[in-house]
């Protein structure tokens, strides 16, 4: 009776529960940053193609599989043999972008365009961080049971 | 932490691009650089920007850092003018000199710029975020 009691009290706040979505949208935003930085460092590579990940089928595969990570198509472990190959998030969904104009030295980046996603990507990655400033504050407040 | 990768990103195109600059100043100042003889005079350099994969920490991916694989000289012949009088003169009376696109130059000049612009802003974006990521939850 008495650990049944313990149990309740202590019964864990799931941190997974709490950040949801978006400590996982945190890791997109940053690899889609460091691709989309590639791109621009690399604007004047001949021959160098620009790549980006496609959010829209990475939310749809996270909305599609049942697991809580939004990385979607990853393999799954169901045996304790099996490697856990789940160390680069988001790999699969990378893609090289549509070229609109084509160079003669076969560079893909188009500079304006990847400025835009860059400032969006950042934008986003900021609405991120302030979802789990509010969520970490509100823990707080719980916490402190004021 | 890929975030700090794309100081490696940012940098290494900074650094390949205020190379161009170099090379664009060496040929600017050198437009007009007389010579005697038509095998020493000063050839246009550009240099060829190649990506290369650098391997990251053992939890990211390779980034794909820019690398200057060599400076090309061009290969242009030599504009001869006739001036008996000037004293780097061959016997024949002809000086010559380089044969230098300046509007071109300067037009590689201004795109280098921007470039460098360019990664200036994404690393500078990039430190805010960076930033702002270490302050998560005080306030």
């Amino acid at each position: 009776m008495q650990y049944h009691l313990q149990e309740e009290i202590l019964m864990p706040v799931s941190f997974d529960k709490v950040f949801g979505v978006h400590d996982d949208a945190l890791l997109l935003f940053e690899r889609r940053n460091q691709l989309l930085s590639e791109n621009i460092a690399n604007a004047d590579t001949p021959g160098y193609k620009a790549r980006d990940i496609n959010f829209d089928q990475v939310l749809q595969n996270a909305q599609n599989s049942n697991s809580q990570s939004v990385s979607g198509a990853q393999l799954k472990t169901t045996h304790q043999g099996h490697i856990n190959v789940q160390q680069q998030p988001y790999t699969g969904d990378i893609q090289y972008r549509q070229v609109e104009q084509s160079s003669a030295d076969g560079n893909t980046v188009d500079t304006q365009k990847e400025k835009a996603a860059f400032a969006e990507n950042a934008v986003r990655y900021q609405t991120t961080l302030s979802f789990l400033t509010r969520k970490i504050s509100g823990l707080k407040t719980a916490f402190r049971g004021e | 932490m890929s975030v700090f990768n794309v100081f490696d990103v940012a940098g290494s195109g900074m650094s390949a691009q205020m190379l161009r600059l170099n090379t664009v100043a060496s040929n600017l100042a050198n437009a007009e650089t007389i010579s005697g003889n038509e095998g020493d005079v000063y050839q246009a350099r550009h240099p060829v920007f190649e990506s290369v994969l650098q391997e990251a920490g053992n939890n990211s991916d390779d980034v794909a850092v820019v690398k200057v694989r060599e400076i090309m000289q061009e290969q242009t012949t030599a504009i001869p003018h006739y001036r008996p009088n000037h004293p780097l003169a061959n016997n024949d009376g002809f000086v010559y000199s380089p044969d230098i696109d300046t509007v071109a130059e300067m037009a590689d000049m201004i795109s280098a710029s921007r470039s460098y612009q360019n990664n200036v802003e994404v690393m500078s974006t990039t430190k805010e975020l960076l930033l702002r990521t270490l302050q998560l939850g005080q306030r």
